[in-house]
């Protein structure tokens, strides 16, 4: 039995969401302005949160650590958004993005939350249009589609190369218009560095003004986070410099369970790393394989001539060519789900086929679709990428086919929620990335803007009001109890202590070290040892770092050495938790391959008899090793099959 | 590659800011421009010297962050790009480079070369959005729009906020911020509705923060980093016409 209630709706898959709004406490509307809720994080989930909530009517704290809510990294997503609207006529449903979604993740996530996703994938839509987002449109004006990995219908919205700046655009102008009406109060550069908890519930935080360096104290009724994703662990990500772990995993220090760390999303499409110096890794959307060929020479003499640059790829013919996506999984081809395109590329390299000078790269091919369909119809669906590319990398994506590998994108994993997104600390609300709920133990393309949206619009405006229904007449939290002091506290000690180590390496440069182990043995494929090995390691890192990072400034100024050393030191802990998960994990599934357990064919094995649960991790204190919690999954409504997208 | 530096720094909003020169060796020409500030401030971590503070996030071109006028041009030399895309190859071995924050008066500099744009969320806020609350919206596709207009409001809609047209006019004028806003909302039917009001709030709130007028001579649309067309600003023109005149 699950020791963890994920308060799950009863009664049929398709009206659970329906049955719990029908029978949920609500709010009044005089009662609203009296009930504050802080928003951490003005992404999709945050924004989306913010502007429905002042919408309400109540009283709205948000919070970002850059200097406005629209730089949020959602800004970046580039592919589009998935909604179920079946415009295009080719079959798709609720139930099929619903299916593909929970056999995306390897049957690792909750069916009657990914079925909620899917139902709310239309409403986002329709109000991203009513917002003014400018999807892109057919000649007859009609909305356009295009098909992203893991699914055999075309369901996926998008603008341009840009969509999950339109959508985050959309988002924050909403939130803005309610700052403007009073209901929600903007800080931006501030960073969260503690979660208050007071007689059990959350009821503010302790943030940092990022200009001035003050510390802090803003209370509310109940917290919100919606602060994204934990993989700049890896140091080399698609996520933006200042991504970080710090408001999740102070809350899974103040007693929220963390679920499936391990769940890493190893995106199959990045530019390659190029330079020990390089600071981040960008994407190549995967819209791209809607119109590109994935391939590496089938000769290795050819491949020597391309890392040499005495050919080019177009040089190869066609027969010498092995598309080993098209290959190996004939019904999906280059659409095969982000894990599976991965670590097919990782397989052709360590082979020995990668194509660039660290044989860490495969080409992604459009010069068959260029010739099809043009350079103008190419162009404007993705002009921008083949402008970012050539920007990078030096090289006219017109004339050779981009080179990429995979990267670090998204992180599955994140703190543990229920159905109503509530995570184990009462009050503690988390959305979007930072949680775990919907993607299993791997993302669909196309998904993460979608979940982020249904979160913020329409899930969490309702079930944040059957915990606050009965907080009114819960007065306005004072930040002077004890329990503010105190965090406020804990926090100024953690401050004093980095400047106190008086060490003598730049933090940036443990943070790489810490990358490089993570990517090596928690990255695409892991052992046993490797992971022990990987464990061993951070904890290495991190007692170095408190002996020797190094500091810079004081607290009392815009200080951005503090801030990476504050992020750094809760990613050398968090790492470490990756790798316990990880470990602790005895199959493989979706983005988690353990060597060990894998068939014939290299695809990953997984085993549901032991690990068809949700691991969640509760803090039990820093010189303990965490317990592990679990929530069994149940699959009432689809039948567990092998995923194989051959 | 070597390189030297003239760098403004300045601590704070209060106190006076300065240039200083600092010396670089054999930066990789692959390297990007924000990459070869973190080498250098690495080197300046190292010595115990205060880095050089500048905003930078997604490192991608999209965030809109990064903000540096680097040689006298928002962005640097390459056209279309921003600061983060661009990269050290683009320059000569031996170069001198001067790096400066963006300058308005609207734009206030906090530190170094980090400036203080929350003027254009201010601007935003007044006007910048279709008033729809979340829920009992019409299904996507009841309104057909042309597609045309659809490209025209997604050219608009690129923009990244990142402030380039204000550094590049000699005005510091918001006119090309505020038109692409004003500009994607009513190509679209769902924007026409509240455009009369939306270009009247938008444009008093930039007068009001400070922001100076439009002179149309187009080096905004030179030094924007996603191409945004003055073309914008005639159509904001005309929108605020029938505005008043409506």
């Amino acid at each position: 039995m699950s020791v963890l209630n994920a308060k799950i709706p009863s009664g049929p898959l398709e009206q659970k969401w329906s049955y719990y709004r029908a029978h949920q406490n609500l709010v009044s509307p005089a009662n609203k302005k009296k009930l504050d809720v802080i928003v951490v994080g003005t992404g999709l989930g945050g924004a989306s949160a913010a502007a429905s909530l002042g919408e309400l009517g109540f009283r709205v704290k948000a919070f970002c650590y850059q200097d406005s809510p629209r730089r949020a990294h959602s800004i970046a997503a580039q592919g589009g958004i998935n909604a179920a609207k079946n415009y295009q006529n080719d079959g798709d449903s609720v139930y099929r993005l619903f299916y593909d979604t929970i056999k995306g993740g390897d049957y690792r996530s909750r069916e009657a939350n990914v079925y909620r996703l899917a139902e709310l994938s239309g409403p986002i839509i329709d109000q991203c249009v009513a917002q003014g987002v400018p999807f892109a449109r057919e000649y007859g004006g009609l909305l356009e589609n295009r098909s992203f990995g893991g699914a055999l219908v075309s369901r996926t919205f998008y603008a341009r190369g840009q969509t999950g700046q339109q959508l985050l655009l959309g988002a924050y102008s909403a939130m803005m218009r309610q700052v403007h009406l009073g209901t929600v109060e903007l800080y931006t550069r501030h960073e969260m560095l503690e979660l208050v908890v007071v007689d059990g519930r959350a009821r503010g935080i302790i943030a940092r003004n990022l200009v001035t360096g003050a510390i802090e104290r803003f209370s509310a009724h109940a917290v919100v986070l919606a602060t994204g994703g934990y993989g700049n662990v890896f140091y080399l990500s698609t996520n933006a410099m200042g991504s970080n772990a710090t408001a999740i995993w102070r809350a899974y220090k103040k007693g929220a369970l963390f679920a499936n760390p391990c769940f890493t999303q190893i995106h199959p499409t990045c530019i390659p790393v190029h330079g020990e110096y390089q600071s981040k890794l960008t994407l190549m959307s995967e819209s791209l394989r809607n119109d590109g060929r994935i391939w590496v020479p089938r000769k290795k003499e050819d491949v020597e001539k391309i890392r040499k640059k005495l050919i080019r790829a177009r040089d190869i013919p066609e027969e010498d060519r092995d598309y080993y996506l098209e290959r190996r999984y004939p019904a999906y081809g280059n659409l095969v789900p982000r894990d599976v395109a991965s670590r097919a590329a990782k397989e052709r390299c360590d082979a020995g086929f990668g194509v660039n000078e660290t044989g860490l790269a495969v080409f992604l091919d459009l010069s068959d679709s260029i010739k099809r369909l043009g350079k103008k119809v190419i162009d404007e669906r993705y002009g921008n990428l083949f402008q970012i590319y050539e920007k990078i990398m030096d090289e006219n994506p017109w004339e050779n086919p981009m080179m990429i590998y995979p990267a670090v994108h998204y992180t599955m994993g994140g703190l543990w929620v229920d159905y109503e997104l509530q995570s184990t600390i009462p009050g503690l609300f988390v959305l979007g990335e930072a949680n775990f709920s919907d993607h299993g133990a791997n993302r669909l393309g196309a998904s993460a803007l979608m979940q982020g949206l249904a979160d913020g619009y329409f899930i969490l405006p309702y079930t944040i009001q059957n915990y606050l229904a009965d907080q009114i007449k819960v007065p306005r939290i004072s930040v002077q109890s004890d329990e503010f002091a105190l965090a406020e506290k804990q926090t100024r000690e953690r401050i004093e202590r980095l400047f106190s180590v008086g060490g003598k390496t730049p933090s940036e440069r443990l943070h790489r070290e810490l990358g490089k182990v993570m990517w090596e043995y928690v990255g695409m494929s892991r052992t046993k040892e490797g992971l022990e090995k990987a464990i061993q390691m951070i904890r290495d890192l991190r007692e170095n770092f408190w002996k020797d990072v190094k500091v810079t400034g004081s607290n009392d100024e815009l200080n951005p050495e503090l801030e990476k050393a504050l992020r750094i030191a809760d990613f050398l802990e968090l790492g470490e938790l990756m790798a316990r998960d990880a470990l602790h994990r005895n199959e493989s599934c979706g983005g988690h391959f353990r060597e060990e357990y894998q068939t014939e064919e290299g695809e990953a094995k997984r085993n549901d008899q032991d690990y068809m649960y949700v691991a969640a991790w509760k803090f039990l204190g820093d010189d303990r090793e965490p317990e592990l919690v679990k929530e069994d999954l149940e699959y009432e409504f689809i039948e567990v099959k092998a995923r194989s997208y051959k | 590659m070597d390189f030297t530096l003239k760098i403004w720094r300045q601590k704070d909003a209060a106190s006076r800011g300065r240039f200083v020169t600092y010396h670089l060796e054999g930066i990789s020409p692959d390297c990007s421009f924000l990459e070869m500030l973190d080498i250098l401030n690495d080197q300046l971590v190292q010595k115990g010297e205060d880095p050089v503070a500048f905003d930078h996030d997604c490192r991608e071109g999209i965030c809109g962050a990064c903000s540096l006028y680097i040689n006298g041009r928002p962005h640097g030399p390459d056209d279309a790009i921003t600061t983060c895309q661009l990269h050290m190859r683009r320059f000569r071995d031996g170069d001198t480079i001067v790096v400066e924050p963006w300058r308005a008066k609207a734009f206030p500099v906090i530190k170094d070369l980090i400036v203080d744009r929350s003027a254009f969320d201010k601007i935003i806020q007044a006007g910048g959005y279709i008033s729809v609350n979340t829920g009992g919206v019409p299904d996507a596709n009841t309104i057909p729009i042309q597609k045309e207009h659809a490209d025209i409001a997604m050219d608009a809609a690129a923009c990244i906020g990142c402030g380039a047209c204000v550094a590049a006019c000699k005005n510091a004028s918001a006119m090309l911020f505020v038109s692409a806003k004003v500009s994607h909302l009513s190509m679209l039917p769902q924007g026409k509705i509240e455009a009369a009001r939306r270009v009247k709030a938008m444009l008093e709130e930039m007068d009001r923060l400070g922001f100076g007028n439009c002179s149309n001579t187009g080096a905004c649309e030179a030094e924007c980093p996603k191409q945004i067309s003055l073309s914008h600003i005639a159509r904001l023109n005309r929108e605020y016409f029938k505005a008043i005149l409506g």
